[in-house]
C-alpha cells in the first residue's frame, strides 16, 4: 500500500505539472464545434508550434477545402459533417466515466474474455480514475533506458517542442499534407500521435508501444505518427491495443509515417479494435487511416502486421515505397468484419528501385452482413530492374448475408520485373464445424478455431505478447456468427 | 445397465427415410460391430447418434449411459457427454496444428467435468505418451489437423484423439477403409488398448477384415434401415461366405 500511495503522490505531481505546463494563456479548453482556420491557429498556439508548422496546419487546412472526398472503397455511408465535431479539447476535460460501473457491461464482459487486469480495463474504458498510475511509471523507466541509447520517443508535440530539426525534416515526407481527404485533413488538425527515431546502428531493444504512453494524453481521433530508423538500425513498434476502446469520435483518421534509411527496419504491428458499433450498424468508428512507410536507403526493409478487427468502417491501406535497392516491404493482414462491419483494406508497393522484393499476406474474413474488401497496388516502375512480388489474398466467408471482395491493381513496367498474385475464397465447412463440434467444441470455440487456423501465417508475424492476445480477440470477434 | 439403448429409431437426409425403426443395446464393456451394405443406413446411425445437422430423427429415442436423452443434446454436448465418432474421412483444419486441436478438445471435456484446464507441461507428456504407442511422432503433432496426412495417419489420429478424450461409446465409421495391412494392424491395436470394462464400441464396418483384428462380442446386420440379424463374431464370417444379398431379402 505504501508504495502505492508514494506512487500516486508522485504521478499527482507530475499531473500538476503537465496541466499548467499545458494550458496557455487562451482561455478556452474545448473549442466550439466547427472547423475553420481559428481552429486550426488555436491548435497550434495551444501547441506553442513554431511557425512553419502552423504555416504547414494551413497549407493543408486551404487545400483541404477544395478536395472531393474519395469514392473508389466499397463502403457506404452518409456524408460526414465536418462542423458537427470538434477539434480540439484540453486533455481531461472530456467527460469521462467515474468507474467502471457506468461502463457498458458488454464491454466489460470482454476485456473479462481477453483477461485484461482490472486497472488497465479501466484505462481502457476511459474511466477518469488513477489506474494509470502503474504504466505511468512503467512508461517512465523504459524512457530513461531508450534515451540512454539516443532513442527518441515521445508524443509528437513533445517532439516538435524538443527535435524541431527531425520533425521539420520528416514529417509530411512520406505522406504528403495533400495526399487525401482524410490524411490532409489530418495534417490540419492533428493533436497528439508518436514521434520515435532510432539512431545509426542502434536496435532498440524493447517493442516500443502506445500503451506504454495511452495514459499520458488521450489518444487522439486525429493521431499523427512519425517513425524514423537511422542506417542500420531497428525497431518494432506496437499500435493499439486487443480491447475495444471507447470513444466518443466517429471519425478517426490518423497518419502514419515511417522511413528507413540504409539497411534499416521497420517492423509495424497493429491491432485495431475500435468500437464497431452495434448489431444493426449504428455507431461505431470511421478509420480512415493513412500508412505508409519509405524504404529510403539501400537494403532497408518495412514490415506492416495488421489485425483489423474493430471500427465500423475501416479504410486503410498500409503502403511501401520501395525506393532503395534491394529493399523489401511486407504486409500481412488479417481483417475481420461482423454484424454491419465495413472494410476496405489492402497495401500499395510502389516499387522505384532494383531488386525489390515485396510479400502482401491477406486474410479477410468476413461474417453477418458484413463486407469485407482487400484492395491493393503492386507498381513496378521502369527502374525497377529485378524487382518481385508475391501476393496472396485468402477471403474467408461466414454465413450467406456477408460478401468477400478482392481488387487487386497490377501495374508493370519493367519487363524484368516479376508479380505473382494468388486468391482464393472459401466458407467455413460444414464438415469442419462438425468435426469440431463432435470433439467437444462448442460452436464459437470451433470458429475461433478454424479462423484462427486460416489466420495463422500472418499472426505469426505478431510480436509475441500481441500475438495470443489477438488469437483471443478473432474469436471473440466472431462471436454469434454462427447459429 | 444400458450404455446406449436405442428405441424404434428413424430418421431421414433431404427427406428420405434412411435408418427405419432400429433398436440397439449396448453394455458397457461391449464391442458390438455394424455390418452392412452400401447404402445401408451405416454412416446415417452414426451422424443420427452423433448429432450431425441435416440428420432428421423423426421417431424414437437414443439414451446414453441412461440419464443422456441424446436427441434433445447438441452435438458438442453429446461429445462432451461421452460420445466418440471416429470419422470414415477425417477432415482438414488447415492452420491449426493437431496438438492444438486435441489440446481444445481435452479442455473442453474437462471443463464440462469440472476439471482445471491441463497446463502445457503436463498436456504434452500425456499426449507424446499416447502418441508413441500409436507410432505418431511429434512431427506429425505440429502439422495442420489431418493436412497432408497419408490415409493411415489420418486414422492412427483419429485413435489418438479417442485415446486422449477417454469417450464412453466410440462409434467408429469404417475406420478400416483406405488402410494397408500393417496401418490396419497399428489402428485395431490402437483400439483394442482402449477396451476396457465400462467403455462402448460400435465399429460399422464393410468387411469383416478389421473385426479379424478388434474380435466384437456382437456383429449386426443393417439392411434399409434396421438390423435384420444379430449374432456372435462368428455372423461375420458368415456374411463374408454367403454376402449380403441373403440376408437383403430377409429385409
Amino acid at each position: 500500500m505504501a508504495a502505492d500511495t508514494q506512487t500516486i503522490e508522485q504521478v499527482q505531481a507530475l499531473g500538476d505539472q503537465y496541466k499548467y505546463g499545458f494550458v496557455t494563456d487562451i482561455d478556452v479548453d474545448l473549442a466550439p464545434k466547427g472547423l475553420n482556420e481559428n481552429i486550426v491557429r488555436l491548435i497550434s498556439e495551444k501547441k506553442q508550434e513554431p511557425a512553419w508548422l502552423l504555416e504547414w496546419r494551413l497549407r493543408a487546412y486551404r487545400h483541404w477545402l477544395k478536395m472531393p472526398e474519395p469514392k473508389w472503397a466499397k463502403v457506404e455511408f452518409p456524408p460526414l459533417d465536418y462542423q458537427d465535431a470538434y477539434y480540439y479539447a484540453a486533455p481531461k476535460l472530456t467527460e469521462a466515466p467515474k468507474s467502471l460501473d457506468e461502463i457498458d457491461p458488454k464491454l466489460l464482459e470482454t476485456y473479462e474474455k481477453l483477461g485484461i487486469p482490472l486497472k488497465e480495463q479501466e484505462v481502457l474504458a476511459g474511466v477518469a480514475v488513477d489506474a494509470v498510475f502503474d504504466s505511468v511509471s512503467v512508461a517512465t523507466t523504459y524512457k530513461a533506458k531508450l534515451e540512454q541509447m539516443g532513442i527518441i520517443f515521445c508524443s509528437i508535440s513533445e517532439a516538435v517542442q524538443t527535435h524541431p530539426e527531425l520533425v521539420r525534416k520528416y514529417l509530411g515526407s512520406v505522406v504528403p499534407y495533400s495526399d487525401n481527404k482524410h490524411a490532409t485533413l489530418n495534417s490540419a488538425v492533428f493533436t497528439d500521435g508518436s514521434f520515435v527515431y532510432i539512431p545509426e546502428g542502434v536496435r532498440c531493444p524493447v517493442e516500443l508501444s502506445t500503451y506504454f504512453r495511452i495514459n499520458q494524453e488521450n489518444t487522439g481521433q486525429f493521431e499523427r505518427t512519425l517513425i524514423i530508423a537511422d542506417r542500420g538500425a531497428y525497431v518494432s513498434y506496437l499500435e493499439g491495443c486487443t480491447a475495444p476502446m471507447r470513444d466518443e469520435h466517429q471519425l478517426h483518421a490518423a497518419v502514419v509515417e515511417l522511413v528507413a534509411l540504409d539497411d534499416a527496419e521497420i517492423k509495424y504491428s497493429t491491432v485495431q479494435n475500435w468500437y464497431p458499433g452495434d448489431e444493426e450498424g449504428r455507431g461505431g468508428i470511421y478509420n480512415f487511416v493513412t500508412k505508409r512507410g519509405a524504404c529510403r536507403g539501400r537494403n532497408s526493409k518495412i514490415s506492416w502486421t495488421q489485425v483489423e478487427t474493430g471500427s465500423a468502417i475501416t479504410w486503410k491501406y498500409p503502403s511501401c515505397i520501395l525506393q532503395g535497392d534491394n529493399s523489401v516491404g511486407e504486409f500481412y493482414s488479417v481483417a475481420i468484419t461482423n454484424n454491419r462491419q465495413q472494410a476496405d483494406t489492402g497495401t500499395k508497393m510502389i516499387h522505384i528501385g532494383k531488386n525489390t522484393t515485396s510479400r502482401i499476406i491477406a486474410k479477410g474474413i468476413a461474417a453477418g452482413r458484413s463486407d469485407s474488401t482487400y484492395r491493393g497496388l503492386v507498381r513496378m516502375q521502369r527502374g525497377a530492374q529485378g524487382a518481385r512480388n508475391y501476393t496472396q489474398c485468402d477471403s474467408l466467408l461466414i454465413g450467406d448475408k456477408c460478401g468477400a471482395h478482392t481488387v487487386p491493381y497490377i501495374e508493370c513496367g519493367n519487363p524484368t520485373a516479376q508479380v505473382e498474385h494468388e486468391a482464393t475464397t472459401s466458407r467455413i465447412s460444414d464438415d469442419q464445424l462438425f468435426y469440431c463440434l463432435q470433439r467437444g467444441l462448442s460452436s464459437e470455440d470451433a470458429v475461433s478455431l478454424i479462423v484462427n487456423g486460416f489466420c495463422r501465417e500472418v499472426l505469426q508475424t505478431l510480436p509475441m505478447e500481441f500475438a495470443v492476445e489477438a488469437q483471443k480477440l478473432v474469436g471473440i470477434s466472431l462471436e454469434g456468427s454462427v447459429g | 445397465m444400458s450404455l446406449l439403448e436405442i428405441k424404434g429409431l428413424h430418421a431421414t437426409v433431404d427427406g428420405k427415410e434412411i435408418i427405419r425403426g432400429l433398436n440397439l443395446k449396448i453394455q458397457p464393456g461391449e464391442v458390438h460391430a455394424i455390418m452392412g451394405p452400401n447404402g445401408s443406413g451405416k454412416s446415417t446411425l452414426s451422424y443420427v447418434l452423433s448429432g450431425r445437422e441435416g440428420y432428421e430423427v423423426t421417431q424414437g429415442e437414443a439414451w446414453l449411459d441412461i440419464k443422456h436423452n441424446l436427441l434433445e443434446m447438441s452435438p458438442d454436448e453429446r461429445a462432451r457427454a461421452g460420445i466418440f465418432l471416429g470419422f470414415q474421412y477425417p477432415v482438414e483444419i488447415p492452420g491449426v496444428p493437431a496438438m492444438t486441436f486435441l489440446k481444445t478438445a481435452l479442455n473442453a471435456h474437462r471443463a464440462e467435468r469440472g476439471e482445471d484446464e491441463l497446463d502445457a507441461m503436463d498436456f504434452l507428456k500425456l499426449v507424446r505418451q499416447k502418441a508413441m504407442d500409436l507410432g505418431i511422432g511429434d512431427d506429425m503433432l505440429k502439422r495442420a489437423v489431418n493436412v497432408g496426412f497419408s490415409g493411415g495417419e489420418k486414422k492412427r489420429s483419429e485413435i489418438l484423439q479417442m485415446a486422449i478424450l477417454e469417450p464412453r461409446l466410440a462409434i467408429l465409421d469404417e475406420t478400416d477403409s483406405g488402410l494397408d495391412i500393417d496401418a490396419l494392424r497399428v489402428v485395431a491395436d490402437g483400439i483394442n488398448a482402449l477396451r476396457n470394462e465400462e467403455r462402448g464400441m460400435l465399429v460399422i464396418t464393410h468387411y469383416q477384415r478389421l473385426l479379424e483384428y478388434v474380435v466384437p462380442d456382437y456383429v449386426h446386420i443393417l439392411a434399409n434401415g434396421r438390423i435384420v440379424r444379430s449374432g456372435g463374431k462368428e455372423l461375420a464370417l458368415e456374411l463374408e461366405a454367403k454376402g449380403y444379398a441373403e440376408f437383403l431379402k430377409a429385409a
